[in-house]
């Protein structure tokens, strides 16, 4: 069981520090010009960050008890293809989707 | 279309991510023990999916509260990273509403969000922000109702069905796209590969090492294309 005082701490204080880490930008900096070596990094944040997240997902998913999985590395393989080429972010979810979907049906 | 309802239509898909992610924590958070106001409050307060199943196993495990805060916290660094991102596109709207933008910051709301505003650089300040709300309505709200339907449902809920990997298969979809230029394949392949080579390192540190090693190589890559053109 966990103890109902620590709970209500974690929740506060971790509703406190991720709004404060959110904010912390677009709070203070507003409208502020930002120098021009940051913007040029900063362009770049989604392209990064985002791959960061879920390469490990895709390589070693969590379901899979972190062991790479035919299926899956199909589906993300597809879903950047498709997305890639076609530019279009439904297509390539759903083509990712339809793998996902007739892997778990061929392979069990 | 107004410039919400586009937001609206576009954040439709994330309800495949958002719902079973939801469900998924107000199962998890209800078996350790949570109440339903307990389990909700979490999800409205922190909003966060990946932080909040963090701060949950390590309370499970009975973690020092300074540990859990500071690991649930190492998880969220990111937002930081989208928070500087998004301050040249919103960072003009009054003080409230950059308030509001920051509740509702999460991966879906700014990938979404940088997605468009990249596609269509002539919006207007208050068109961007009319398309941030308008991505966060089927995402954030969703997410509250997601957890108090996992509560609910408690442990009907079958992990089999290959669901955890809803989350990487929308933001690769998202990803694509937006991998326009060299410079931005060089990020993204740099970020991913320091994501992998440092996943060892604790509290999720290797995203974060990923991520600023994948922003200084976009950096880098962009001067020097640029300056092979001039040549």
């Amino acid at each position: 069981m966990i103890d109902s005082t620590t709970l209500w701490t974690v929740i506060i204080g971790l509703g406190f520090g991720s709004f404060a880490l959110r904010f912390i930008f677009l709070g203070f900096v507003g409208n502020r010009e930002l120098p021009a070596w940051l913007l040029r990094h900063l362009r770049y944040t989604a392209v990064a960050v985002l791959p960061a997240l879920i390469a490990p997902l895709i390589l070693w998913p969590g379901a899979n008890d972190g062991n790479p999985e035919p299926t899956r590395l199909l589906a993300a393989a597809v879903t950047l293809g498709v997305g890639y080429v076609s530019k279009n972010v439904i297509a390539a979810m759903l083509s990712g989707a339809l793998v996902m979907v007739a892997g778990g049906y061929l392979l069990t | 279309m107004s410039s919400y309802a586009r937001g609206l239509r576009d954040g439709l898909p994330f309800l495949l991510m958002v719902l079973p992610f939801g469900m998924l924590f107000g199962v998890v958070a209800t078996e350790a023990g949570l109440s339903l106001i307990e389990t909700v409050s979490f999800s409205v307060v922190v909003i966060a999916g990946a932080a909040q199943f963090t701060a949950l196993s390590l309370m499970n495990e009975h973690a020092p509260t300074a540990v859990v805060l500071a690991s649930a916290l190492a998880v969220n660094l990111r937002m930081a990273m989208y928070s500087a991102s998004l301050t040249p596109h919103l960072g003009s709207t009054p003080l409230w509403q950059r308030a509001l933008i920051s509740y509702f910051l999460v991966d879906q709301t700014y990938a979404g969000s940088m997605l468009e505003f990249e596609k269509r650089p002539s919006l207007s300040l208050s068109e961007k922000t009319a398309y941030f709300f308008g991505l966060a309505t089927p995402v954030c709200p969703p997410w509250y109702l997601a957890t108090l339907l996992g509560a609910w449902l408690g442990a009907a809920i079958p992990t089999e069905l290959g669901l955890d990997f809803a989350v990487p298969i929308a933001f690769l979809a998202m990803i694509a796209p937006m991998l326009r230029t060299p410079a931005h394949k060089v990020a993204a392949v740099t970020a991913a590969c320091f994501a992998l080579g440092f996943a060892w390192l604790p509290y999720n540190f290797g995203l974060i090492v990923g991520g600023i090693s994948g922003m200084m190589a976009g950096a880098q890559a962009e001067q020097y294309f640029e300056s092979r053109r001039r040549t």
